[in-house]
């Protein structure tokens, strides 16, 4: 069985403290809000998409904010940091990787660009709680589609993973 | 009353013997991560005790058949059974007539059912509704679809801070447009037990007829509908130490004849033809199908369980439990109970400062602590007391006073990670 505490890891409960890039981006290019019905949880990602030829869509800058528990907000901060100054079309590979080990779907040792997201890992095993550590992902992939609003419930949302019965 | 309870010594509790009550209860032995199971999710769904696990198994094993159709000897038995099942409910809530009693799939279904009978029959357009705050979301969005359809208008009663519902102002929504009132009896989410007896009354001096919601009721007190005088009261079976797919609808004869049925098929007809069917009499026009047979039989033998326990001795150890836990949780630094009110069932909803309830139901669950997280259906509530949601320990007779030391020990390490 889980050890659960495994989840309330020192570096999840840091960033649920002192969440990173925790507020709004002025002029922001990229916008969605993630909303989680079964707990009323939602978070607002906001992003810059840099168009320099040096570095076509690269993320430029990113700010979250909202009402979550601390998988969900330390989920979100941990992802900005690893998001920003990447490409989208490498963001988008990470927030695939970081759906499928959420759900238990990725195997940690083959190649991957987790790195330190890996501390959700255990999130696999807790089936209710898979939707609060994927709710930033969700978002920030709908913020680059500019869907309105990304939800963990909604059935026509393109990231609507096969989470069983999470 | 309080004679009985200053009787009660709350570490003993010697007047209730809950270990006996425990061994009846065999899902109580189970070990969650090693840790003995702490079960506070009674408001959610109630453990079944071996005795109705027994009479499942024997009605599967030597009972069952399809009912009020065949003249074979199983589906006679069955019948039969199935209709003494409805008159232990009868009993149980006091009804005048077995023919009261509809067997529902649930409360919701129950609600529902009221909601097309009746709603869908007498309320019309500019009619208006009340409900109050505190309603489950079953007891509030099939009014919201009525009213919706018929372009009637829902009024709510306000609560005060301590989760109690204020009778005057209930008393001031009343005008000539009201047609129906629906409360619930105990909150699911706040514990607070309603005066529905007086808002009855009151209703009905308006000619008003009134809904209860008894799915917290039923579980915790004794429920006499004669006494309340109320015209419909629902209740589910699962939080009732029976099984899940079953429910009841109490109406009073004279209304569940006026209504429409909810369902058409088999059972609750009379005769059919392309040109015409007549419905049967009640309360088998409102049971279309085949019903949940196993699980109405189950109940019947569950609600002989807590009546042999005796439903008065039931709550007089529940509000020791309740008592208990309160005194324990409001010495709590960081700990906020939601829902004070004077007259509460054993229900204790709270939040941690600086821990979500997600966090806090998943490191209680390390602890081997069953509680529920979330809005519990009561978004308005949650609103209302502006929280997303709460974390909530529901009791039942079989918890003791020591898985209430498991709880607060549970919140005292959730609060020790968070630090």
């Amino acid at each position: 069985m889980a050890d659960y505490r495994a989840l309330y890891q020192e570096v999840i409960l840091d960033h649920n403290k002192k969440p990173r890039n925790y507020g709004t981006l002025e002029h922001a290019s990229h916008h969605a809000v993630g909303h989680n019905p079964l707990c009323g949880d939602h978070i607002t990602v906001a992003l810059n998409l840099n168009l320099d030829p040096e570095c076509v869509e690269c993320i430029d800058g990113i700010a979250f904010q909202g009402e979550s528990c601390a998988i969900c907000k330390a989920s979100a901060s941990m992802m900005t940091v690893a998001v920003k100054g990447r490409t989208r079309t490498d963001v988008e590979t990470l927030i695939q990787e970081f759906l499928a080990m959420a759900t238990g779907k990725l195997d940690l040792d083959t190649p991957n660009h987790i790195g330190r997201l890996a501390v959700f890992a255990g999130v696999r095993d807790l089936p209710t709680r898979v939707k609060c550590a994927i709710l930033p992902w969700h978002t920030l992939h709908a913020a680059f589609n500019s869907v309105a609003s990304a939800s963990t419930e909604a059935a026509e949302d393109p990231m609507h993973a096969p989470i069983g019965n999470a | 009353m309080s004679a009985v309870r200053a009787a009660f010594n709350p570490r003993s509790a010697s007047a209730f013997d809950v270990e006996r009550i425990r061994a009846d209860f065999p899902i109580l032995q189970l070990k969650i991560d090693g840790k003995p199971l702490v079960y506070l999710d009674n408001a959610a769904s109630s453990q079944m005790p071996q005795t109705v696990i027994d009479r499942l198994v024997r009605y599967q094993t030597s009972e069952h058949a399809n009912i009020n159709r065949a003249v074979h000897y199983l589906s006679e038995t069955a019948t039969s059974e199935y209709e003494a099942a409805r008159r232990k409910l009868q009993h149980f809530i006091h009804a005048r007539e077995e023919r009261e009693v509809i067997l529902t799939s649930g409360t919701t279904d129950a609600i529902n059912l009221v909601m097309h009978g009746y709603g869908r029959k007498f309320i019309k357009s500019g009619d208006e509704i009340i409900l109050t705050t505190l309603e489950h979301h079953s007891n509030i969005v099939p009014w919201q679809m009525l009213a919706e359809e018929k372009g009637a208008k829902i009024r709510v009663v306000p609560i005060n801070d301590a989760g109690e519902l204020l009778i005057d102002d209930y008393e001031k929504l009343f005008n000539e447009r009201t047609r129906f009132v629906g409360v619930m009896h105990v909150s699911n989410a706040l514990g607070t037990v309603n005066p529905v007896k007086k808002m009855i009354a009151f209703a009905h001096e308006r000619g008003v007829p009134v809904l209860v919601d008894g799915a917290q009721a039923a579980p915790h007190l004794q429920v006499d509908v004669k006494d309340l005088d109320c015209d419909f009261y629902a209740f589910s079976g699962h939080k009732l130490c029976g099984p899940t797919g079953i429910g009841v609808l109490f109406g009073k004869a004279a209304l569940l004849e006026k209504m429409q049925p909810f369902k058409g098929g088999g059972d609750m007809i009379m005769s059919v033809t392309f040109e015409k069917t007549t419905y049967n009499t009640i309360p088998h026009k409102f049971e279309a199908g085949t019903p949940p047979i196993a699980a109405a039989i189950g109940l019947g033998a569950a609600v002989d369980y807590l009546s042999a326990i005796g439903m008065d001795a039931i709550a007089e150890y529940e509000h020791a439990l309740l008592s208990y836990a309160t005194e324990q949780m409001t010495r709590m630094p960081g700990v906020r109970i939601l829902g004070t009110a004077t007259n509460k069932a054993a229900v204790l909803s709270f939040t941690v400062d600086g821990v979500h309830p997600h966090d806090v139901g998943t490191l209680l669950n390390q602890e081997g602590v069953a509680v529920r997280t979330g809005h519990h259906c009561a978004q308005p509530v949650m609103q209302r007391f502006k929280v997303p949601a709460t974390s909530r320990a529901s009791f039942a007779f079989y918890n003791s006073m020591a898985e209430v030391d498991a709880l607060v020990g549970g919140i005292r390490s959730v609060q020790k990670v968070f630090a």
